[in-house]
């Protein structure tokens, strides 16, 4: 079906009830209970999910499949982000425009880095697109503030132009983003029980474009190209030798994967329209990379999740403060109690970077192939257990 | 450009430049001996750092004592802090131990970053030799995330100021030395004591590897690891030590940083990235390169914060040496001093 195999529409169709129902089952837990505040369910981060998945899709057509490791991809989003938020300050306040344009900014950027920086392969690439991505980051934190808007950042503003809607809405406040007059911020509440779920429009927006662009990747690691980008990982010099050169098919995943930072983009303005310089450090590079891999490198869904598992420590973990561990462990004897909370204490809260620090090395030395690859090896070891005592 | 302008800047570059060779000679040399891409490195950089800050406030731990002559605003007898060391050895003595805390420093470092070498190497990097570059790049970018992490939950987020020795605070007027008018180049003496240190550290490093057999037999393990194994030689054993001993060159470039730049957490990220750039301008793999690019990448780096090159080119001084990474990287694939063969597979 849509010109998948069966296996593949039922990943699809995996990732679209797991996406649709998202706002249920991250919310476990119910409101006002002692975990509720474990909930993954509320919009902004539910927003963050989806659109870091999409960052982390698109880096996996360039490292997944040609093997080729960028640093410098944050580059590519910020672009996008910049061209989205001047989309919405120029244009109009609606989204669709905004998430388009920044899709083709980040894809001309992403050409003319791309076509230099592929000239070479292995840690000279890395360094490339690295130096390329640290330029746009200083430049834009300080010589580029006339279109960049420096380090405070880019945000819309009450005299902009807005050509097509006007400058304000109606009460004489800057509009927020919307689609056909749909704000993205809006969203329903539904009481069940003591379960709250929310329902953001800005959400179902992302999440339809994760699906779509979950399809199309689908179908480019399917695709003869998909192949051949496999082939430059596999063996660039047979490739050579065969009389194909890669250039063209390690550019064109480059271009992707950046209109795909770029859409990333162009979706955290539509949701938040504020850009800033700080998107495109080197630091925001890696933590794509960090996603890629805790997923699973190559594989289709591993960066979703990964994805959604940084951005879920990153807001759970931090929360956790010492009161809170002193609630859990109050259980316990006086001296245990207090042993258990200084032990835990430095993973937890501020400290969290290095919970993810140490969980990146335990994934990279035991689990090279990401989680999904280690579950899939689990699945398969289990499943060849049976198959022998038959 | 009047000349004393020109060579102010060049001393201006040199200081910067030093750290730079310095963290890039050791990733030079990790990278030549066991072939491991160490994005750690940054972080060893900074414990060394730590190292200074480490020692100095062991030297200033003091004990409390009430000073009955004297009296505070509210007419108690007075506390006055005492640090140990003033009381074992003396005030003068103990008074110079701590003022002169930071080259110290690199006496308690040396042991310390060997040790935390050791240990990296054997509990870790070893089992990555095998494996890919991105794996071994991926690995050491997560220790370098924990290093920071333990650095950040003990000292904090705050720049910790380290002060030099008394000896060498000031400046000194470099120009009337060499027949300018007083006051034209006046180069701080601590910059100076950093540049020597380094200089003597990379002498010491190169003539460690040229002119004894243990080097010799490194040098020949570079070369060919396996038909030095062959020859009956436990190579691994003498790179593990030369692993030791790179991180031993970031620690003490770190430790002499200390008074040119309040070390804090993430310095040894931020330095990281450029002595990537640096290692790769230099020629991978190549440990006369990454000298030589640190000190050219210093040097340019200065000259393009002038305030003139600001004005003719905004915002030059941020992205000079990516600018110049480039530029390299496409003109000389292999860097300015590469070799054939050494990251091309």
């Amino acid at each position: 079906m849509l010109g998948l195999s069966r296996n593949d529409f039922l990943l699809l169709l995996f990732v679209l009830v797991l996406v649709a129902a998202a706002p249920i089952f991250l919310n476990p837990f119910p409101e006002g209970s002692e975990f509720a505040q474990f909930n993954a369910g509320y919009p902004d981060l539910m927003q963050r999910f989806v659109i870091f998945g999409i960052f982390a899709i698109g880096f996996n057509i360039l490292f997944g499949l040609t093997g080729y490791l960028s640093f410098g991809h944050a580059a590519f989003l910020g672009a996008g982000s910049y061209a989205g938020v001047w989309m919405l300050k120029l244009l109009t306040i609606n989204v669709i425009p905004a998430i388009v344009v920044s899709t083709i900014v980040a894809g001309i950027f992403s050409v003319i880095i791309g076509y230099i920086s592929l000239r070479r392969s292995g840690i000279y690439f890395s360094i490339l697109t690295l130096a390329f991505a640290q330029m746009s980051f200083a430049l834009a934190a300080s010589v580029l503030t006339p279109i960049t808007g420096g380090e405070t950042g880019l945000q819309t503003a009450l005299h902009d132009p807005r050509i097509l809607d006007g400058a304000s809405d109606g009460a004489g406040n800057i509009p927020a983003p919307s689609l056909f007059g749909l704000e993205m911020k809006q969203s329903w509440q539904v009481n069940v029980g003591d379960w709250l779920w929310t329902f953001n429009v800005g959400y179902y927006l992302s999440a339809f474009v994760l699906l779509i662009a979950f399809y199309i990747a689908i179908r480019i690691f399917r695709s003869p190209f998909g192949m051949m980008l496999k082939a430059v990982k596999s063996n660039n010099q047979r490739l050579s030798y065969t009389g194909i050169s890669p250039r063209p098919y390690t550019l064109a995943a480059f271009v992707i994967s950046g209109m795909y930072a770029g859409l990333a983009g162009g979706l955290m303005v539509a949701m938040d329209p504020l850009a800033g310089a700080e998107r495109m450090q080197w630091t925001a590079s890696g933590e794509v990379v960090l996603m890629t891999i805790l997923g699973g490198v190559g594989t289709l869904v591993g960066p979703v999740l990964g994805a959604g598992l940084i951005k879920y420590f990153e807001n759970i973990f931090s929360k956790i403060n010492d009161n809170l561990l002193h609630q859990w462990f109050a259980f316990m004897p006086d001296g245990i109690e207090d042993f258990m909370v200084t032990i835990i204490h430095p993973f937890v809260g501020k400290g969290w970077h290095l919970t993810l620090g140490l969980m990146f090395m335990l994934v990279v030395v035991f689990l090279p192939g990401g989680l999904v690859g280690g579950l899939s090896g689990l699945y398969r070891r289990v499943f060849q257990r049976r198959s022998k005592a038959q | 450009m009047e000349l004393s302008a020109f060579l102010l800047q060049v001393l201006n570059g040199l200081d910067k430049g030093s750290a730079y060779a310095l963290i890039a000679l050791g990733l030079t040399l990790i990278f030549g001996t066991l072939g491991v891409v160490n994005f750690a490195h940054g972080a060893l950089f900074m414990i060394g750092a730590f190292c200074a800050v480490t020692l100095q406030k062991i030297l200033t731990h003091s004990f409390i004592t009430l000073d009955e002559t004297k009296t505070d605003f509210l007419g108690k007898p007075l506390k006055v802090k005492t640090p140990y060391v003033e009381e074992w050895f003396g005030q003068v003595a103990g008074q110079a131990i701590i003022d002169w805390a930071v080259p110290l420093a690199i006496l308690f470092a040396i042991p310390v970053m060997l040790l935390i070498g050791f240990a990296m190497e054997r509990g870790l990097i070893k089992h990555f030799y095998k494996r890919p570059h991105a794996d071994q790049i991926l690995v050491t970018f997560g220790l370098a995330i924990v290093l920071q992490e333990i650095i950040k939950a003990y000292f904090g987020a705050n720049q910790i100021p380290v002060p030099a020795p008394e000896a060498f605070i000031g400046s000194l007027d470099f120009g009337t030395l060499i027949g300018f008018d007083p006051g034209v180049i006046i180069y701080p003496y601590w910059r100076v004591v950093y540049f020597i240190f380094a200089m003597i550290i990379i002498a010491a490093v190169f003539a460690f590897l040229q002119f004894t057999t243990f080097g010799m037999v490194v040098r020949a393990g570079m070369a060919d690891r396996e038909t030095v194994g062959l020859l009956g030689i436990d190579i691994d054993k003498r790179f593990t030590i030369m692993f030791g001993i790179a991180a031993a060159v970031a620690g003490l470039a770190g430790v002499m940083y200390t008074p040119i730049n309040p070390p804090n957490y993430h310095m040894g990220m931020d330095f990281l990235v450029i002595s990537f750039v640096v290692v790769v301008v230099g020629g991978m793999g190549s440990l006369g390169g990454a000298v030589l690019a640190g000190f050219i990448l210093g040097i340019l780096e200065s000259f393009a914060s002038m305030r003139e090159v600001i004005e003719f080119i905004p915002g030059i001084n941020q992205v000079v040496i990516y600018l110049a990474a480039i530029v390299i990287l496409l003109a000389r694939p292999r860097g300015l001093l590469g070799r054939k063969g050494v990251m091309e597979s």
